[in-house]
């Protein structure tokens, strides 16, 4: 585990923040988008661009980095603004999200913008395509690996049948240098997860498939670097952290409620959402 | 000498006890020699690994081969990263399930993805025979040429299945190669040139028989064009036949040099004639050289079982239907001309 001081601590809450109020600037401008997922994980997205990720953002395609695969693309604004906020491109290109021409497409993709490790949007192959990767880098260095693959997945996305064909098979494997998030928010588009399709005893899952599993508040980033290390050193098994995340997090007009999955704020509810995201910063490491 | 003799085709090809040869045995040769040259290449496959011809690959490259099970959505995201991390994989099943069922996986993994990834489709078309419509698909063709960025093989024998993968190896991009399953005549050989995106003549009629039908085929139905056009040739109605390799990118000079030379267009595919080679050449002609196309392939209608031949037969794809569909043309012809 990359040990992390409290100063560090304070440095990824205040970047989560400044990725929180950059997700909605784009949203507001681009007016349309997800705004539920994208706030609910910038605790998470803050944590592994500014203190996990083995990555040179002047260099996207550095050989030795680690990869990071969104699966669930519609949450691309908050990939995009740790993105832009670590480096890879200024903040100010955020704002031509979802625009004719621009490099930050509607869902991402690969070709368009260099840091992108892969084009998402259909719910999840991210998984299957971790596994890939893996399986070749371990053809190419075997066990002395130290690469890792980030999967960032929805909990919705665990309808979808790829999920646990890729799941069966990092398993069989025995992936160990794949580490899946899951955004646990308990929402999907026509509502919440329980109503559309149940998925608990999720934890109980995923272990029978042959995975490290742990669940932790998605929130505390103290908590979510401690569970990253643990899975970095899971012996023989893949990792999944299943992250409790509030979907809408750090506007409390947004917060758990699943009419925000797919839509923007108009120019009313944006204003009070950046009022409160600038005054309310403390507020986001624990409720 | 109606075989054209720069396709340099085997001597034997009109005779009755001709080698027999499937499709997919060229395939997982090519395979095997691709993962000889070059160490990228790397296969995975679905729980299909004899009958796709896959297993020669894997018996000789254990390490790099994947044994996906029955997963193929996964297969083709799985190839998809592994290509992102510099592989040059190939991955086989039955063309009714990859890409049957993985059709968006390959579009928005593969294609979209822009990355490097072979996908081969066995037991394509009614010839699969006693397995019944399920497992016989007719509409592969369609899927992939409608990618953008996929190129789209039809190999006629196992000897260009064999090329056809090779080719497929070297060239940087995602490329469909189709396969059938039954033993086939073998119409090329070692010789015979192959490069992706040129289409090759293959039999025109004897001097003092005047060229009218010209025959664009593609796939496992070949063999059965040049008997038709061979046996037209007794009854003095001039065929040649194309083979169409290729079927996307389409070689709009080849296809184009060779139909202003004939009065009708037939063509010949074990497909659904909606979406495939015969739609690939009515779209092309339309709007650059428009002249009567007539289909022969399955007519929007599903496989069922049988053996292979009654089925071939049965869709009017044997080389009777052949000829009696050419004969139909040539009397309209005559008839219109009277007009």
């Amino acid at each position: 585990m990359k040990h992390i001081s409290d100063g560090d601590v304070h440095t990824i809450i205040q970047k989560a923040n400044a990725i929180r109020r950059s997700v909605i600037e784009m949203l507001l401008e681009a007016g349309s988008g997800h705004t539920a997922g994208p706030l609910g994980m910038a605790d998470i997205f803050a944590l592994l661009y500014f203190h996990v990720l083995r990555h040179r953002p002047e260099d996207p395609e550095w050989p030795a980095r680690d990869r990071l695969i969104l699966s669930n693309g519609h949450i691309c604004p908050v990939l995009y603004a740790a993105m832009a906020h670590a480096g890879y491109f200024s903040v100010s290109e955020l704002k031509s999200l979802r625009k004719f021409g621009s490099r930050l497409q509607g869902h991402p993709h690969r070709e368009w913008l260099p840091g992108i490790e892969t084009s998402s949007g259909p719910l999840g192959s991210g998984l299957s395509q971790a596994v890939g990767m893996a399986l070749s880098e371990r053809m190419d260095r075997g066990v002395a690996s130290d690469k890792y693959f980030y999967v960032i997945m929805g909990d919705g996305e665990m309808n979808a049948g790829q999920v646990w064909e890729a799941m069966m098979q990092a398993g069989k494997e025995r992936l160990s240098n794949i580490i899946v998030i899951i955004d646990r928010n308990n929402i999907q588009i026509d509502g919440f997860t329980w109503d559309v399709m149940p998925l608990e005893p999720l934890f109980e899952k995923w272990e029978s498939f042959n995975w490290h599993v742990q669940e932790v508040d998605g929130h505390n980033v103290q908590a979510m670097n401690e569970a990253i290390g643990e899975a970095q050193s899971a012996y023989g098994q893949p990792s999944v952290i299943i992250a409790h995340t509030v979907p809408g997090k750090g506007v409390e007009e947004f917060e758990r409620d699943f009419s925000w999955h797919g839509k923007p704020p108009n120019a009313e509810e944006g204003k009070r959402a950046l009022e409160e995201l600038r005054t309310l910063g403390g507020k986001i490491i624990n409720e | 000498m109606p075989l054209l003799s720069d396709a340099h085709l085997n001597k034997n090809v009109f005779d009755t006890d001709v080698e027999q040869v499937p499709i997919r045995q060229g395939y997982g040769e090519g395979l095997l020699l691709a993962g000889k040259r070059d160490a990228r290449v790397v296969a995975l496959c679905a729980d299909l690994t004899g009958s796709t011809k896959t297993d020669l690959f894997a018996k000789e490259f254990p390490n790099r081969f994947v044994e996906m099970g029955i997963a193929e959505q996964s297969m083709a995201s799985v190839a998809s990263g592994m290509a992102a991390m510099g592989k040059i994989p190939f991955l086989a099943s039955y063309a009714m399930f990859s890409p049957g069922r993985n059709w968006e996986q390959i579009r928005t993994t593969v294609c979209y993805n822009n990355v490097n990834v072979k996908i081969a489709g066995a037991h394509a078309g009614v010839s699969v025979g006693p397995d019944g419509g399920t497992h016989q698909a007719i509409e592969d063709i369609a899927l992939m040429r409608a990618i953008p960025r996929m190129t789209v093989l039809v190999p006629c024998d196992s000897n260009e299945a064999r090329k056809a993968t090779l080719a497929a190896a070297s060239h940087v991009g995602p490329v469909y190669i189709r396969l059938a399953r039954e033993k086939t005549p073998v119409i090329t050989t070692e010789d015979t040139p192959f490069e992706i995106g040129k289409a090759q003549l293959f039999f025109e009629p004897k001097k003092g028989v005047k060229k009218t039908v010209g025959i664009i085929a593609s796939g496992s139905l070949m063999h059965h064009a040049l008997v038709a056009a061979k046996d037209l040739e007794e009854e003095k109605i001039g065929v040649s036949v194309l083979n169409l390799a290729t079927v996307k990118p389409l070689d709009e000079e080849g296809v184009l040099d060779f139909v202003k030379k004939h009065d009708v267009i037939v063509t010949v595919e074990e497909h659904q004639i909606a979406g495939g080679v015969g739609s690939a050449i009515a779209e092309f002609l339309s709007e650059k050289y428009p002249m009567p196309v007539h289909r022969i392939g399955v007519k929007d209608q599903f496989g069922q079982s049988g053996t292979p031949e009654e089925l071939i037969a049965h869709y009017g794809m044997d080389i009777e239907g052949m000829k009696e569909t050419i004969r139909q043309i040539k009397k309209e012809q005559t008839k219109n001309k009277k007009r």
